[in-house]
């Protein structure tokens, strides 16, 4: 199983430990990730407020290089893949926009290589049953709420799970041996940017979040996209301070997860740099394993 | 030798300002066949047929053009006036030299006098190969066929029957009723749905002129208006309805549960059952799917019980042919899927219900007794939220049309929510309030004004539970602002959607339906309760949304057109239909599909080949069912169908004179 892997700008940066752990994992998988060589910024928000072929064009170098190689498109991010997916859709239903992205870029781009998330490839190319065939460390006892956000299985019809109610990421903690808690703010939107710009809109935006995973007696959030890890977890004591709440509620990737369940030294999995304390979490989880080994 | 006869008119000035009309009938003179020419101011009015009728005698014409208006407007005149000088009225061709050349060309008279000239040339030619047809007659049997049972079809079936002729009214479901009797109140009067429905149900159950088909489905139609052969599977009941008393023994006692259709399954009924107690025929039917007796063999209880011995487990289906002179279809609707709304949880909140579950929630014998009660917990609720356009309006999800019922339906519950529970907030959601009905936007007024509903102008984007809570999240566009309401109930205000084998039901009897499976009319405006099929009239909501109001207006409606067929002992038929030419038709059968009429069959023949009998297939058209639309003529390959008055030899006469 070989992907052509694009990890985006946030994961060299922020979201580090999403890639750090979706290499781990993938490798552990049998996934073979090849990184798309020289990639780009796929422009994320700010191409596509500028200018509409800016922001196909972006994404569609990557894609073309992809494409030239065979190889489908695994995408960690949530709005990577938004983007890059929506290239490959307006290029393959419009012969003209193809040829006009293919001069832009000067490579030859036919829509013919697919974006996928890399959720979508992990839950429904190598399966379910292949995962947690591997899992070694289950996350017994842990509820966890599933947080797809917005842009993970939207537009409807072009998405890979339900736009309303998915439950890919759901299928995917059971396979690990956690138990998804059942919640309504599964694709609610964490405010994006509007936590640094238009803080007092955005941050009642991330209370609502983790205030209903609270609710639903999660112990912890797993994400599927930097921008969210960033509003969950960096603005979570911000979140508490404004609210005079208290959450404690660490956020994990769902490749951090995988990574656990697999046995993965925490460390490597970037568990450590989180905000909110997630390795309080995570020794709860090898101490009861401990228990269980012992009993 | 053919004697032509031309008669230009001026139509007053409509025709002879702007064409020459002179030298148009001078022109004609000198086309081949045409042995008088003349014009006149108005053909159409008397002295102009007397000069049409006159000439015919003088100058022993035998056919004639006629160049005036469009045919659509004097075509049956022109045909009376040469029927009564004593030609065949199929002699007469028309050129249309208002609609066609005057009316469109009024500045240019040089040119529009060539175009009128060339309209006549092409009308003679054709003129010249038309041949005398003949009107027959159908005989029209005195039997009308009413398809639903409920109040759109009890209506139609009482209005026939009280004219004097004989209806059959066949309803699928064990009683008939329909929708209306599950409804509890009715808009914009709040009388009591039950209370003006049943009255009407017994009277139709009790109408010498009217036989009741309940539990029991239409198979198959044939033939055409007046003489429909229409098949009908009267379903095993395993019951006796002879025998049978109605006095419910049998369904006190039977042991199988099951969720109640009529009560939107909230309740449940037995196997054997009547769907609620003003059924008519108040007589059980059993459920075989859902029967211990017809599941494992074992049980019986009902026929132990059954006092006169009417219970009976070896009835079988069983089917009948009937002739009718009419077909009334009235088969109602069904309520939109409201599972396809992610946003309000797939159906899966069990407080979020339809309008017509709240119909039964409110219902005096529904499963709360009339109480308003939350179908999760039978907690009262305080905090009831509406929302309207639940698939209607809706082209990504539902359905573009609007439901037309629901923005009444919504005020009614929400008045009757205000007035049951004092202590209630009622919100609504809409986009716009419709109240186009007498009465309606009163009542609508009244709902906010005296019973303080609160309507909120926006849409639900989402619906989720927060403890025994609803959360309904929606924007009221008019203070431009997002809002939550804490809800203790939700009621969705779902399309109403043509009934899932609509389009079966109407392939089988041979008329069309739009793409939302609603029947078509056959004319929105000026023929609204008939198809285009003749003798196949509509009655209700299945041709598309309607309240009660319309429905029964609309049914008495239906009801007319077919008294007005029944009244006659025959009608005559156009001539103008295809006919085959049997010696050189194929036999490929491809006109078969083509007819949207099922019009045509498809016989064997047998002929003599070389001193050997052979028989082969031909197609054969149905005079009675034929509307001349021509589709056949165009689909066979070796031109053997022929529209009558329109051959392919007429046309191309015309198209000669034109281009030779």
């Amino acid at each position: 199983m070989k992907y052509a892997y694009y990890p985006g700008c946030s994961l060299s940066s922020t979201g580090i430990e999403y890639d750090m752990s979706t290499k781990k994992v993938a490798k552990s998988l049998g996934i073979e990730l090849w990184e798309i060589p020289e990639w780009n910024c796929c422009g994320a928000s700010s191409a596509h407020l500028t200018d509409h072929l800016l922001a196909l064009a972006l994404p569609a170098r990557n894609l073309a290089i992809a494409e030239a190689e065979g190889l489908d498109v695994a995408i960690p991010c949530a709005a990577c893949y938004a983007r890059c997916k929506a290239t490959e859709v307006e290029v393959k239903n419009s012969q003209e926009m193809k040829k006009t992205i293919s001069e832009v870029i000067e490579r030859e781009y036919a829509g013919k290589t697919q974006a996928r998330a890399l959720l979508d490839v992990f839950v429904n190319d190598l399966g379910l049953d292949s995962i947690s065939a591997l899992v070694n460390k289950p996350l017994k006892d842990i509820k966890v709420a599933s947080y797809y956000g917005c842009l993970l299985v939207r537009p409807p019809r072009l998405g890979f799970d339900d736009p309303e109610d998915p439950q890919s990421m759901d299928q995917l903690i059971k396979a690990l041996g956690g138990t998804p808690v059942e919640w309504a703010f599964k694709t609610e939107c964490c405010g994006a940017a509007h936590a640094t710009t238009k803080s007092d809109v955005g941050f009642s935006m991330i209370e609502k979040i983790l205030t209903a995973a609270k609710e639903a007696g999660a112990d912890c959030i797993a994400t599927a996209c930097p921008l969210c890890m960033n509003n969950l977890d960096m603005r979570q004591s911000q979140v508490e301070a404004k609210f005079g709440k208290n959450y404690g509620l660490p956020v994990f990737y769902f490749t951090q997860l995988i990574g656990l369940a697999l046995g993965l030294n925490p460390e490597e999995l970037g568990v450590n740099k989180h905000f909110v304390n997630a390795l309080g979490l995570v020794k709860k989880l090898l101490e009861a394993e401990g228990r269980r080994d012992t009993a | 030798m053919k004697r032509v006869g031309v008669f230009i008119c001026h139509c007053g000035s409509n025709i002879a300002a702007a064409v020459d009309c002179e030298k148009v009938a001078e022109n004609a003179k000198s086309f081949p066949g045409v042995a008088f020419s003349t014009d006149y101011k108005y053909m159409c009015a008397e002295p102009g047929q007397d000069l049409i009728k006159k000439a015919i005698k003088e100058h022993k014409l035998d056919r004639i053009v006629v160049a005036s208006c469009s045919p659509r407007m004097h075509e049956p005149t022109f045909r009376r006036c040469i029927e009564s000088g004593g030609l065949n009225p199929y002699l007469l061709e028309m050129a249309n030299i208002r609609e066609h050349c005057s009316w469109v060309h009024p500045d240019d008279k040089e040119r529009a006098t060539f175009k009128a000239t060339e309209l006549v040339r092409m009308a003679v030619a054709k003129v010249l190969k038309n041949e005398p047809l003949d009107k027959s007659t159908i005989p029209i049997t005195k039997r009308a066929l009413v398809i639903g049972g409920g109040i759109a079809g009890i209506q139609a079936a009482l209005d026939i029957a009280n004219a004097g002729h004989i209806v059959d009214v066949v309803e699928k479901e064990p009683s008939i009723g329909g929708r209306m009797a599950q409804i509890d109140k009715t808009f914009p009067t709040l009388d009591c749905s039950a209370c003006i429905l049943t009255p009407k149900m017994v009277e139709v159950a009790n109408h010498p002129n009217v036989n009741l088909i309940t539990y029991s489905e239409i198979e198959k139609v044939e033939g055409y208006v007046g003489n429909f052969d229409v098949t009908i599977r009267k379903k095993a009941r395993s019951v006796d309805m002879k025998a049978c008393t109605g006095c419910g023994t049998c369904y006190q006692k039977c042991p199988s549960k099951v969720p109640s259709e009529f009560e939107m399954e909230m309740m449940d009924r037995k196997a054997i059952y009547t769907p609620f107690p003003q059924a008519i025929p108040n007589k059980p039917v059993i459920d075989r799917e859902n029967c211990r007796y017809f599941k494992t063999g074992k049980c019986g209880v009902c026929q132990k019980v059954c006092p006169t011995n009417a219970v009976d487990f070896t009835q079988e289906d069983e089917l009948v042919t009937e002739r009718y002179g009419a077909i009334v279809v009235a088969t109602g609707f069904d309520l939109f899927d409201e599972s396809v709304y992610g946003e309000y949880g797939y159906g899966k909140y069990k407080d979020v219900i339809t309008g017509l579950h709240f119909e039964r929630l409110i219902n005096a014998s529904g499963p709360t007794m009339g109480k308003i009660k939350r179908p999760s917990d039978g907690k009262i609720p305080k905090n009831v939220v509406f929302i309207k356009c639940v698939g209607s309006r809706d082209e990504v999800k539902g359905k573009a049309y609007c439901s037309k019922t629901c923005c009444m339906y919504t005020a009614k519950h929400a008045t009757l929510v205000r007035e049951k529970i004092k202590d209630s907030n009622v919100y609504v959601f809409y986009m716009d309030v419709r109240t186009p009905g007498k009465g309606y936007d009163e009542f609508y007024t009244r709902t906010t004004d005296q019973f303080g509903a609160k309507y909120i102008r926006g849409r639900v984007s989402k619906i989720y539970e927060k403890g025994d809570k609803l959360i309904v999240r929606g924007e009221d566009t008019l203070l431009g602002r997002p809002v939550e309401v804490e809800a203790d109930m939700v009621v969705l205000a779902t399309a109403m959607v043509a009934k899932s084998d609509a389009a079966k039901l109407a392939q089988m009897i041979g008329f069309s339906y739009d793409q939302n499976h609603f029947y078509t009319e056959a004319h929105p405006k000026l023929a609204p309760v008939e198809t285009h099929t003749a003798g196949v009239y509509l009655a209700g909501a299945c041709q598309g949304p309607k309240d009660i109001p319309d429905s029964v207006a609309q049914a008495s409606a239906a009801a007319v057109k077919v008294c007005g067929l029944l009244s006659k002992e025959e009608m005559p038929t156009e001539p103008i239909i295809s006919a085959v030419d049997e010696a050189i038709c194929a036999g490929c059968g491809m006109c078969v599909p083509v007819c949207p009429y099922k019009a045509i069959d498809m016989k064997v023949i047998q002929e003599r080949v070389h001193g050997k009998t052979i028989s082969r297939k031909v197609a054969t058209v149905n005079s009675g069912l034929c509307q001349g639309c021509g589709a056949c003529t165009v689909a066979c390959r070796s031109a053997a169908l022929n529209l009558k008055h329109f051959t392919n030899e007429q046309i191309l006469a015309e198209v000669d004179a034109l281009c030779l």
